[in-house]
């Protein structure tokens, strides 16, 4: 596929909209020659020219910008002086339009209207540019190595095959407009001023001095024009002070939250290297922290839902008795009392396991949450026993698991062999 | 019988060491890498049966390695172990090619058991990947393209939750009264239908890997 067949407005080397840039890719012509035909087309069918630009600009396809934007500022301070004229000769084609459609007031608005587009043109170029560029305004450059703010999507970087610049990315070294950055503004201003004083030589408000309210609003207009580039400049370095600052909030938060868990516990780890459960204890403890901190729980608030609970029972029961759990739940709901019941079981169940099984391995918990039922497993590889040998004065078993499954309208099941370990089974309808 | 050859692929060279030692005992540690480049290499001049994956490396991570060297080195089997258990990590790398995934809490011998596994072309689940398969064939799929890779059988089902139980295969086999072979069978079927079925839940898991890398 090749995209330079179909006719586009090209994001780059756009100076206005585009079109001619894009015309230029399509016949594989500089825009420039383009630009300076469609020039000499608009004042010689009287503004015919402009009305084709316009329709070209509404109904052509863009291709995206894919030069970096880096280097458009580079082009920048050449470029400026183009806008500039561009903008001035596009309102020039406009005010014929609007001539030849009978929409007229005076002829003596043309050079006014011109002159403070032309200014407001290069003004806007000038200080929409690189925020950065304030200070040592050397033509709009910026500091070479720095992207700008806002080109910080990847996309912007990428350059694509094909999409036919006419420049060569990445590699504008030269720049012509270095040093006239002041002058341009400069010149830009007092067109704009210039027009607003020839507006309103113009229309003689210096004869009878009396015409305030239409010097007024020159003086709005002319103040707009001049002001609006800098407004949007302070809003753009606003912004970006902004998106510092929370970038640096959020280093320092980072920071503080590995200050307080991971270190202390590295800390505390090697204080306690002489004891490899506690350090495996202390180490999961950690892990999980992270984990949750992470995935954005905040750990603090109450468990909702029956997966959750069942893995904080996990690991409440691990914290406390440093035998490693590893719980897996398949499916959710929320936490009823019913489900309630069920995790305190389980719990005990674990509790049990770790009695009598802590030093044979991990333990594991897996529930499996349906919607007619949930199931909890608690499995250990400890010695096994004998439900029936147990004396009756041991309630742990009995009561808390067995009972409390039957209160709630469950039942458990415990299957023990002997030297392959015990699993306890909690099953718990829903309703 | 010779042992197993093993390369560890890993960007961390404690973690490496500590495997390796784990090793030793049971199987032929033919070769470590700490990067992609480095494991493809490694891959096509050693030739090791298995290859232990991290999944997450700095320049591309275990589906990479996975992606180029699965189809010139079909002899070779993979088996990602990592300190992740999100699933959409655990599905892509097996998506894309993985025998099997185990997390790197793992104990030596349980190690040593699913490479042996993994390198006799079985596949190796652990608890937590048990739970996640489970978890995503549950529920109706609003377009089930191929039923057959879509549903899970009963049986299938069964054994996926006595692994996420904690029961070894031998264990599986004596509660339902099968043979090991036939354990492995239903394991190695369900790799296959994680690998190809078109669910939603795994599609979207994948994707949102490839998103990240």
């Amino acid at each position: 596929m090749d995209e330079r067949k179909q006719l586009k407005r090209s994001g780059d080397g756009a100076l206005l909209g585009g079109v001619c840039a894009g015309i230029g890719v399509r016949l594989d012509i500089d825009p420039a020659l383009i630009r300076v035909a469609a020039i000499i087309a608009t004042f010689v069918t009287g503004g015919l020219g402009m009305i084709i630009y316009s329709l070209l600009w509404l109904m052509l396809p863009v291709t995206p910008k894919t030069r970096k934007s880096e280097d458009d500022f580079k082009e920048t301070s050449r470029n400026a002086w183009l806008i500039g004229a561009g903008f001035g000769v596009v309102t020039l084609g406009l005010l014929f339009i609007f001539r030849e459609v009978g929409l007229w007031w005076s002829d003596a608005l043309v050079w006014p209207v011109v002159l403070a587009a032309a200014g407001a043109g290069l003004l806007w170029r000038q200080f929409s540019g690189p925020s950065d560029s304030a200070g040592n305004d050397s033509g709009g450059d910026g500091v070479p190595g720095e992207p700008p703010a806002w080109a910080t999507t990847s996309e912007t970087i990428q350059p694509r095959e094909g999409s036919g610049s006419t420049l060569p990315p990445g590699r504008r070294q030269s720049r012509p407009g270095r040093g006239f950055g002041p002058y341009r503004g400069a010149f830009g201003l007092a067109l704009v001023i210039g027009a607003g004083v020839l507006f309103l030589y113009i229309n003689g408000v210096f004869d009878r001095a009396g015409n305030a309210a239409l010097l007024a609003l020159t003086v709005i207009v002319v103040l707009a024009l001049v002001l609006a580039p800098l407004w949007v400049r302070l809003g753009r370095n606003l912004g970006r002070e902004r998106a510092e600052r929370i970038r640096s909030q959020e280093r320092a938060e980072v920071a503080a939250h590995l200050h307080d868990s991971v270190l202390q516990t590295l800390a505390l780890m090697q204080k306690k290297s002489d004891d490899p459960r506690q350090v495996s204890t202390l180490a999961r403890r950690q892990e999980r922290e992270l984990r949750d901190w992470l995935s954005g729980k905040t750990g603090t608030e109450a468990e909702t839902s029956l997966a959750s609970a069942l893995e904080a029972a996990a690991a409440e029961v691990e914290d406390r008795h440093g035998v490693p759990i590893d719980a897996v739940t398949v499916g959710d709901r929320p936490l009823d009392e019913r489900g309630a019941a069920l995790v305190a079981a389980s719990r005990e169940a674990m509790t049990n396991a770790v009695r009598y099984a802590g030093d044979a391995g991990t333990i594991r918990l897996y529930g499996e949450i349906t919607d007619g039922e949930t199931k909890v497993f608690v499995r250990d590889r400890g010695q096994g026993f004998d439900l029936e040998s147990v004396p009756e004065d041991r309630r742990g078993v009995r009561d808390s698991i067995l009972g409390r499954m039957k209160l709630n309208g469950g039942f458990a099941e415990v299957r023990s062999t002997e030297g392959e370990g015990t699993e306890i089974e909690l099953t718990m309808e829903t309703k | 019988m010779s042992q197993t050859r093993v390369a560890i692929v890993d960007d961390h060279a404690i973690f490496r060491a500590g495997v390796r030692s784990e090793l030793e005992s049971g199987v032929e540690v033919v070769g470590e890498a700490s990067t992609v480049r480095e494991a493809i290499a490694l891959v096509q001049k050693v030739r090791p049966d298995v290859v232990l994956l991290d999944v997450h490396m700095p320049d591309g991570g275990g589906q990479e390695v996975i992606r180029q060297t699965l189809e010139s080195h079909p002899d070779t089997r993979f088996l990602a172990l990592s300190v992740s258990d999100a699933p959409e990590d655990v599905v892509a790398i097996v998506r894309s090619g993985a025998r099997g995934y185990v997390t790197k809490t793992i104990s030596g011998p349980e190690l040593i058991d699913a490479i042996e596994r993994v390198s006799q072309g079985d596949a190796v689940f652990s608890p937590q990947l048990a739970g996640f398969v489970l978890d995503a064939f549950s529920g109706k799929d609003e377009d089930p393209v191929d039923s057959e890779l879509d549903q899970l059988t009963p049986r299938e089902q069964e054994v996926l939750r006595l692994i996420a139980r904690g029961y070894l295969y031998k264990e599986i086999a004596r509660r339902l009264g099968i043979s090991i072979k036939t354990v492995e069978a239903h394991a190695s079927s369900v790799l296959r239908k994680l690998q190809l079925s078109t669910r939603h839940e795994l599609s979207r898991w994948a994707a949102e890997r490839d998103l990240i890398d």
